[in-house]
């Protein structure tokens, strides 16, 4: 049987998208004013950010004790932010830069947003371990630094030293990968500009581009090599992040697993974020022909393929728990699952194993209401995994003794809450000051998967007076 | 600083640009640099720009990365305060080489990528609050431009605008460009 390869659906619609109507779209939101919605988004989640603020103030000046920890629960709400954000921010780059070795055209209408809400989500991650130092004032000790204590070094074998590399590199890689793609975008915004405040700053930002062959020939060998960089840096930070529990020795922890599984879960829960964010920008910032139902489409596909590789671990962990004949290993598993905490591992397995699994109905997939809907779920199932993982496998410990509880405290909410805040608000900030969506990989694709070239059309040129 | 005056077609198309460019070199004439909004492919071959060597550089970063990495975890963990940690003692790099890996990979990583984005900021002379350097506002929008040098080719400016003019150009224009900033 022969079967014809498919005529692929544009990845930009309309029929009279020219490259300046590119531009106009993109460049809409910061050269025009905020609406009354993004005004009121805005200020509640600055007021969320400046309680989190206070109560990152307030854990520093009374010290970590604020919180809900205790001597047998020594990580618990802290470390499952830290793991969520990390996680949540392993999507940007895995959009932008594997497939850009993949060839994937449709990152292009999403690569930016995504990349800006991972650098927002690290961030927020690199504040939890830093505030629950307690003394935050002495975070550069973490540092290979030469110091007052004679030859105290830190330890090169431990995990968390690790963490500390991978959280740090993936952090400024990302940093400069985004950074560099949105020069010749800022540089358009530069050129257009006619405020004299707004031409000063796009022109700082903007570096001087010029946009000549030879600067776009370095722009795309930059961009490719940097791909192939920040690949094996996205699985290797969650790798890493996973073996600050892999490499102890505690039942539900102890696992070789647990690398892939992590980074599983981490691009499952990007994507979800990245879902949720999209669904709301495209809308808000009229970019429905640039990140059209096709892209939602295919975000969900990866959405249901590594949502499922989520669940293959959790029940592989659960057969191994058993199989594996250790008798703290069963107990950790069976107490997951019918302890005091079960609600919190059956939200889990509902929201990350039995959710994604709708997105196998193309209906579904390309529904927007359910789209949404499920990808809230997955953040929050993830989250619930992290806690389920931590603090789960803490509460027993191997004496009865010492067996404890975890609860958190308003101080815990509050940070937490708050991280929440200041992600939407550096977001919020982000569509209103820099182009979100990447200009230049748009414009090059206009022509072999716009809409508006295809068979043969060609869009009206607009005929305008160009300024001398 | 260094000025020189350069003269400009703009086109409105980027095939019409790659067409022009092919046109005006039929004619003898030199083109200097083209600049667009978005690149553009073919263009590299049309103007016989050799590739960028980026790449290598990078690769000589991540190189420097590796050696500093292994060279200072030797030193720190073997060298100076050789530690029995959990009954693994680090008397010798290479039996402790295992969990030195994830810092070695993500230290060349950093290397080679700050490196290459150094790099690349220099060889395009990008900073922050370098002036604008794009002959028309609307080469970073939707049009095209094609860069000429009067001095360098042996014809007149009118001859050089007469042939320009025979290509699908939008407007032709005269500019000065910084060509040196030391």
């Amino acid at each position: 049987m022969v079967k014809e390869a498919e005529v692929r659906e544009p990845l930009i619609l309309g029929k009279d998208v020219t490259y300046h109507k590119i531009t106009e779209e993109v460049c809409a939101p910061v050269e025009g004013r905020a609406n009354k919605l993004w005004w009121f988004i805005f200020t509640m989640s600055l007021l969320l950010g400046l309680w989190g603020l206070g109560s990152i103030t307030y854990t520093i000046g009374r010290g970590i004790g604020v919180w809900g920890l205790n001597t047998t629960v020594g990580w618990a709400w802290d470390i499952t932010n830290f793991v969520w954000w990390v996680g949540i921010g392993h999507a940007g780059t895995l959009i932008s830069a594997v497939l850009l070795l993949f060839r994937q055209k449709w990152r292009m209408a999403i690569n930016r947003a995504a990349e800006a809400m991972t650098i927002f989500a690290v961030m927020m991650a690199a504040l939890f371990p830093g505030i629950h130092m307690g003394r935050i004032w002495m975070s550069y000790w973490v540092l290979p630094i030469p110091n007052q204590f004679g030859s105290l070094w830190v330890n090169f074998n431990s995990p968390l030293l690790w963490d500390v590399f991978a959280i740090s590199t993936y952090f400024s890689v990302s940093l400069v990968f985004w950074y560099i793609g949105l020069i010749p975008d800022f540089a358009t915004i530069r050129d257009r500009a006619t405020g004299p405040i707004a031409k000063k700053i796009y022109s700082i930002l903007s570096f001087g581009w010029t946009g000549n062959a030879k600067a776009w020939i370095r722009f795309e060998e930059v961009s490719l090599v940097l791909a192939g960089l920040a690949t094996p840096l996205v699985f290797s930070v969650h790798s890493i992040v996973s073996m600050d529990f892999a490499t102890s020795v505690i039942p539900g922890w102890h696992t070789t697993i647990f690398p892939p599984y992590f980074v599983a879960g981490a691009i499952f829960s990007g994507f979800a974020m990245v879902q949720t964010l999209l669904l709301i920008s495209r809308k808000v910032l009229n970019f429905e022909r640039y990140i059209t139902i096709q892209h939602i489409e295919l975000m969900n596909v990866v959405i249901v393929v590594t949502g499922s590789m989520v669940g293959t671990a959790y029940l592989s962990e659960l057969f191994i728990s058993w199989y594996s004949g250790v008798e703290y290993e069963s107990y950790a598993f069976l107490n997951r699952a019918t302890g005091p905490y079960a609600w919190s591992y059956w939200i889990m397995m509902t929201c990350n194993v039995i959710t994604p699994q709708f997105f196998w109905f193309k209906k579904l997939r390309r529904s927007l209401t359910v789209s949404f809907i499920l990808s809230i779920f997955v953040n929050i199932g993830m989250w619930f995994e992290r806690f389920v993982i931590i603090v789960t496998s803490l509460h027993r410990d191997y004496i009865p003794s010492n067996w404890s509880w975890f609860h958190p405290t308003w101080v815990d909410i509050g940070v937490f809450v708050g991280t929440i805040g200041l992600f939407f608000t550096l977001f919020l900030l982000f569509t209103r000051f820099f182009p979100v969506l990447a200009l230049n990989e748009l414009k090059s694709i206009l022509k072999v998967s716009g809409e508006s070239y295809r068979d043969g059309n060609k869009p009206e040129k607009e005929n305008e007076e160009l300024a001398a | 600083m260094t000025k020189e005056k350069y003269l400009y077609g703009l086109y409105n198309d980027d095939e019409l640009l790659v067409d022009g460019i092919k046109h005006v070199q039929s004619k003898g004439i030199k083109v200097n640099d083209a600049y667009s909004p978005f690149p553009v492919h073919g263009l590299e071959d049309v103007l016989g720009i050799k590739w960028t060597r980026l790449a290598i550089a990078a690769f000589l970063f991540g190189l420097t990365g590796l050696a500093l990495s292994m060279l200072a975890i030797n030193y720190f963990m073997i060298i100076d305060w050789p530690m029995n940690i959990g009954g693994k003692p680090s008397f010798n790099f290479y039996e402790n080489l295992p969990a030195f890996v994830p810092i070695i990979f993500e230290f060349t990583v950093l290397c080679a990528a700050h490196g290459m984005a150094i790099t690349y900021f220099f060889r395009n002379m990008t900073f922050p609050g370098m002036p604008a350097r794009n002959p028309h506002p609307r080469t970073t929008d939707d049009h095209f431009a094609v860069e000429i040098s009067p001095e360098g080719n042996e014809m007149s400016v009118e001859d050089l605008k007469s042939a320009l003019k025979e290509t699908e150009v939008v407007e032709i224009f005269e500019k000065e460009r910084i060509t040196k900033f030391v």
